[in-house]
């Protein structure tokens, strides 16, 4: 097979993979009878045409940035975290209980307790999964499948026999208090005139109280949390010894042992922080939007951060482009939903291609490149 | 050359067993195979023997079908074949007994036997048959196994009998056995030759590929040396002996000597005592090894590879675990237990240079400013502060090794596969030496290496030495050895055979040791 | 609890258990050849819906059944294709199959019949009828096994007897003939069989394939059998425990048998709270939920034997020098 150039491995095969999935995309919505370039239309202008539309579009980015993250420090351990849906869910119950169990008086310091619990309980999911692989050799992907469903079984048990509130049918937690409402971007300084809500006449609408009124979008700032995670990310894989310890032994277990480095200790402080990264995005979804536990909080972003992971090529600022990317299929096909009659679950299907494409059938997509690039015979 | 037999001038009027005419391989720029021609009778032994690399079992592997030969032509019975795949070379009666088996492990000697030669849809009428068969075989040739016993509970020597039974359950005429005695206890090969020549008795031709030359000589009736993808030479083997064949197979190269004082030992650096390593199969790879080096002196073992000399590097540089005792000046080290690691090791002050740099002394996705830091990521100078490294220190230090080692093209950035094997090796070299160790193991330092870096790389050595430190010389290459060492130690099966100076020995004494032929005694 | 309630639990356990039976064969055939399938659950998915929408508009519950196995089969030649023919990663391509069999079966179904991703409910032809196995009423009155009988072993759609007779089927396949020697050497070295001279992708092809079928029959089960029409996201993780049961069967089929019973009578008991409940036991139902998965980790980490998958699994096979 022809060897492609660097920049074509990392720049085109990604991009070429997202083309297939849209091809492939746009002939399942021909055959349901709907209008591809329609489609794409509604979603460009549902998603990003507004500041409206990028309040939703970055704070779906903003999970998805997280377990992007956590797939892709998993990943260059060489481990394959399937369970960042599961410990996002976990993280929650630990940002859950934070909330709603201490006193906090103001929302920074929520925050960083949110943040703490979130991590831990992350990680704590992810612990075991990562003991049974680095000590008894458990397939690791099998065992994490295992404990997401373990988590939402958990989850379900702990909303309705203790986190429930008495006489609410809803399988979901009482709300937490205001204090520990996070900022969203409607409410922060600078960029709140964004969302100011207009009249016909273009004046700005005011509440019955004189003051202007917004209109309110769920990303928040932990999108700027998000943003730190990468670089912290960044930080660690490719400045500290850790993350120099972690990609020798994710390249090359057997290297690793030339070096003396620890499969064991590498496996476990790798998945710790994989399930913690996964956890933390908790802080987005539970804390910053819903402001309460609910049933299946994570919604599926823990398996969006394999498509964010593959198709940012495990580094964090493709998982900052991939998590838009994602936030905008997702804001979009909202948005088809609402305005069309395609179904939103069609960005469900351009995710399983893309996971396809950059991480199973990769290298067919190499093939395909490697026949442009290959050399002129004289 | 005495012997040789040449082409024409055949002994008998039958056609030989297999023939193989101008047969030339290349994997990319290697040529693995160049016009290689070989006769064998039929119903006699042919042995081929070469180095490591010098292109055997690609040799093999184009006779059963794997690879397809770029040019040549193969005749059996005086036929010309053709051999696309494996099912052909099974149809012309060829059968091939690999390194490594091709069993599956969780199935009986039966189920092994038929599989891919049942004969028809339903097991049970295969299985008689070949229940029936395996019984006169075993009768036939010495090659009795339990029929119904599952492959992973039987020994490598049983295990070696299902893959011949496999051969002849499909009628071959042709076996060949690819480095058989690997494997194998001394009790084993033996009988596995009581097979071979049984097998011989009934007609068979068997192609016996080994680096061993004491099998060579115990069992082959004509043999062919290859060396560097080239067949040197064909003799009788009544014709030759050990030493002529050693020198075939190493070859009369230009010798690259080492200008070098004569070497002044000081203390003691390393001392080894009754060092054994078990493998994972529980094969003992080591058994029992004793040896010494002393602050100022190149300690080489030469030895035919596989015979304990990887084991020795890995269980000293801290990758394999064994038992013995190890000092390193004078502190007993680690063998077992926590410490038993490359960590430890390089703490102890000791560097290694692998024998297989690709696999375990670079990762080969690094750029090559990472690799320097290799092994030494903890080490104080590449850290910025408590939390960070000091990318930049690794880039200038890479930088500086590039220059002082010649290594090109001096980009830190490029990662380590796109380097020549010289130049990779030159970055590894300069890694470990350039961390003055008490003790460096090096381990075939110049495979694969050209011959401007090689002559490089054994001035390091030498200066290494000379700057009076210990340095462990694992090497195949006879050469390097002899012109490197000051005292050469010969392995053979685990254990040290022997030890001579250099400058008394020679090849021909060295490679008898090598062979397992002559040990303590021959002084 | 009285032996009316206890038969009822049976008979339900031998319904649920019937999808998870036919996706843990596939998973064993298709895993026992070396290709790992985590896509069990998108391929029943697929099938539900395939069975669902074509036995509504034919009103055949029998096209249904093809369709469904058309279906299954189609998202199978992709995962072969990724796994063997282009050596992609089993895991992710099994993975990602699952959610677009996830979105696709629901735009297909809201496209065709515009009812929130569901079919309408089936009728009449376009449904399984049970079938009610000789002599079931004549016998239900002998004391005990004559209402088991009755009640517990009759009366069943065709494809739980067929997902039955499957296991003997299977084993017989897999220990007894040409086949599933081969089948079972690809999966542990396929090494083994390349010099043999037996094709390792044919065989691999092979094993996928009927893992298609098999998923096909399962979800055929569920849309036309277990359910009168498809609805979204009905599998609901079916995939998964059968994925589970066989990792519990240590990958052998009479063990897959009774893994699948275990895991369904699970899932029936947590239809029934109430059962337990009379009997002094109080199981919170998200814990039977949880329990095959438990199990799972359990055997995978060796605590209860040690479930060694085949050797060569997840492993793309290429040739070596």
């Amino acid at each position: 097979m022809t060897k492609l150039p660097t920049w074509a491995d990392v720049v085109l095969v990604p991009v070429i993979s997202l083309i297939l999935a849209a091809l492939v995309s746009a002939v399942v919505l021909l055959a349901i009878g709907q209008d591809p370039m329609q489609a794409l239309s509604v979603m460009v202008n549902g998603a990003i045409m507004t500041p409206y539309g990028w309040g939703y579009t970055l704070y779906y980015a903003t999970s998805f940035i997280f377990t992007g993250l956590s797939v892709t420090v998993a990943y260059h351990a060489g481990l394959f975290n399937i369970g960042s849906e599961g410990q996002a869910q976990i993280g929650g119950l630990g940002v859950a209980l934070c909330c709603l169990f201490l006193p906090w008086p103001h929302w920074t310091l929520a925050l960083v307790g949110a943040m703490l619990a979130a991590s831990a309980f992350g990680a704590a999911w992810a612990a075991i999964p990562a003991y049974l692989q680095a000590k008894r050799g458990s397939h690791i992907v099998i065992t994490t499948i295992m404990f997401n469903y373990i988590a939402a079984a958990l989850m379900i048990y702990i909303l309705v026999d203790f986190l429930r509130p008495t006489g609410s049918m809803d399988p979901a937690s009482a709300r937490f208090a205001a204090t520990t409402a996070l900022p969203k971007f409607h409410e922060l300084p600078l960029i709140s005139d964004l969302f100011l809500r207009y009249t016909a006449e273009g004046a700005v609408r005011l509440d019955p109280q004189g003051n202007p009124m917004y209109q309110k979008v769920p990303a928040n700032i932990s999108f700027f949390l998000a943003l730190l995670a990468c670089v912290a990310v960044w930080v660690l894989l490719w400045h500290t010894r850790l993350g120099y310890m972690i990609r020798a032994f994710g390249k090359s277990d057997k290297a690793a042992r030339y070096a003396g480095i620890s499969a064991v200790k590498i496996t476990m402080i790798t998945m710790l922080i994989s399930g913690g990264l996964a956890g933390l995005m908790a802080i987005n979804n539970v804390m910053g939007q819903a402001g309460r536990l609910l049933q299946n909080s994570a919604e599926g972003a823990g398996f969006i951060g394999i498509a964010v992971a593959l198709m940012g090529r495990n580094h964090p600022l493709g998982v900052v482009m991939a998590a838009i990317l994602f936030g905008f299929l997702y804001q979009g096909g909202a948005a088809l939903g609402l305005e069309t009659t395609i179904p939103m679950e069609l960005r469900i299907v351009v995710q399983g291609l893309v996971i396809l494409f950059t991480g199973a059938l990769d290298h067919m997509v190499r093939m395909m490149l490697g026949l442009v690039f290959r050399p002129r015979q004289a | 050359m005495a012997g040789a037999i040449e082409p024409g001038r055949q002994v008998s009027a039958a056609p030989f067993a297999i023939e193989l005419k101008g047969i030339s391989k290349a994997f990319g720029p290697v040529q693995a195979n160049k016009d290689i021609s070989i006769q064998v009778a039929k119903g006699s032994i042919h042995g081929i023997i070469g180095e490591n690399g010098a292109g055997k079992s690609t040799l093999m592997s184009i006779l059963y079908g794997f690879y397809k030969a770029d040019s040549g032509e193969i005749l059996i019975d005086g036929q010309a074949t053709s051999i696309p795949d494996s099912q052909s070379a099974i149809r012309a009666g060829i059968g091939m007994v690999f390194q490594h088996f091709k069993l599956v492990q969780n199935f009986t000697v039966l189920e092994n036997i038929i599989l891919g030669a049942e004969d028809g849809a339903l097991l049970a009428p295969s299985i008689s048959k070949a229940r029936k068969t395996l019984a006169e075989l075993a009768r036939e040739y010495e090659l009795d196994v339990d029929p119904d016993a599952v492959i992973e509970d039987l020994s490598v020597g049983h295990q070696q009998r299902v893959e011949i039974l496999k051969a002849l359950y499909r009628q071959a005429n042709i076996l060949i056995l690819d480095e058989p005695t690997g494997v194998l206890t001394p009790a084993e090969a033996d009988h596995l030759f009581r097979i071979l020549r049984g097998l011989k008795d009934q007609g068979k031709t068997i192609i016996l590929i080994t680096h061993k030359l004491r099998e060579i000589m115990e069992i082959t009736d004509t043999v062919s040396v290859m060396r560097r993808g080239q067949m040197t030479a064909t003799v009788k083997t009544a014709e030759t002996n050990p030493e002529q064949l050693a020198e075939l197979m190493v070859g009369r190269k230009v010798l690259l000597r080492v200008d070098k004082t004569p070497a002044q030992p000081g203390r003691t650096i390393l001392e080894v005592e009754n060092l054994r390593v078990t493998d994972e199969q529980g094969v003992e790879r080591l058994r029992g090894v004793n040896l010494q080096i002393r602050a100022g002196e190149i300690l080489g073992i030469a030895g035919v590879a596989g015979n304990g000399q990887s084991e020795l590097l890995e269980v000293l540089g801290g990758i394999e675990r064994g038992t013995g005792t190890i000092r390193m000046n004078g502190v007993e080290l680690d063998l077992s237990g926590r410490h038993s690691d490359g960590q430890s090791r390089r703490a102890d002050g000791i560097a290694h240079v692998p024998e297989d740099r690709q696999v375990l002394g670079l990762i080969m996705d690094f750029a090559a400013w990472e690799n320097v830091a290799f092994g030494y990521h903890h080490a104080p100078e590449f850290q910025k502060n408590a939390l960070l490294m000091d990318n930049a220190a690794l880039r200038a230090d890479c930088e500086a090794k590039m220059a002082r080692f010649d290594v090109r093209p001096p980009i830190p950035s490029l990662a380590a596969k796109n380097f020549s094997g010289g130049n990779q090796q030159k970055i590894v070299v300069a890694r470990e030496i350039e961390r003055n160790p008490d003790l460096l193991l090096i381990g075939q330092p110049t495979r694969g290496v050209d011959i401007g870096a090689i002559e490089f790389i054994h001035k390091q050595i030498v200066a290494l030495r000379d700057a009076g430190k210990a340095v462990l010389l694992v090497s195949v290459e006879l050469d390097e050895i002899m012109s490197l060492s000051d005292r050469v130690a010969v392995m053979f099966d685990g254990r040290i055979m022997g030890e001579r100076d250099p400058a008394t020995t020679d090849e021909r004494e060295l490679g008898l040791m090598m062979a397992g032929i002559a040990g303590e005694s021959a002084q | 609890m009285d032996y009316a309630t206890f038969l009822q639990i049976l008979d339900t356990t031998l319904r649920l258990a019937t999808p998870l039976l036919f996706a843990c064969l596939a998973g064993l055939y298709s895993e026992r050849a070396g290709i790992f399938d985590i896509g069990l659950e998108g391929k029943m998915l697929m099938a539900a819906m395939c069975a669902g929408s074509v036995a509504f508009l034919t009103g055949s519950v029998w096209l249904g059944v093809l369709a469904a196995i058309g279906g299954s089969l189609v998202f199978a030649l992709v995962h072969g294709l990724a796994s063997i023919t282009f050596r992609g990663n089993q895991l992710i391509s099994g993975v990602a199959l699952n959610f677009v069999a996830s979105g696709i079966t629901i735009l297909v179904t809201l496209a065709l019949f515009n009812q929130g991703g569901r079919t309408p409910p089936l009728e009449g032809g376009a449904r399984m009828q049970e079938i009610t196995l000789p002599l079931a009423d004549t016998l239900r009155g002998v004391p005990l096994l004559g209402p088991f009988y009755a009640d517990v072993i009759s009366g069943h759609p065709l494809l739980v007897y067929v997902g039955l007779l499957l296991v003997p089927a299977t084993w017989w396949l897999l220990y007894r003939t040409r086949f599933g020697l081969r089948l079972r050497a690809v999966g542990e070295n396929p090494a083994s069989v390349d010099t043999a001279g037996v094709s390792v992708a044919r065989m691999r092809f092979a094993a996928v394939l009927i893992a298609g079928v098999l998923c096909g029959l399962a979800g055929a089960y569920m849309a036309t059998g277990l359910q009168a029409g498809f609805g979204r996201e009905m599998t609901a993780g079916r995939g998964y425990i059968a994925l589970a049961a066989l990792i519990f069967a240590k990958w052998r089929p009479w063990h897959a048998l009774w893994a699948c019973l275990l895991f369904g009578f699970f899932q029936s008991l947590a239809l029934r709270p109430d059962v337990l409940e009379n009997l002094g036991m109080k199981i919170p139902v998200p814990a039977l939920d949880a329990l095959p998965y438990v199990l799972t980790v359990i055997v995978l980490a060796g605590l209860v034997g040690k479930a060694i998958p085949p050797r060569a699994g997840g492993e793309p096979y290429v040739k070596e020098r």
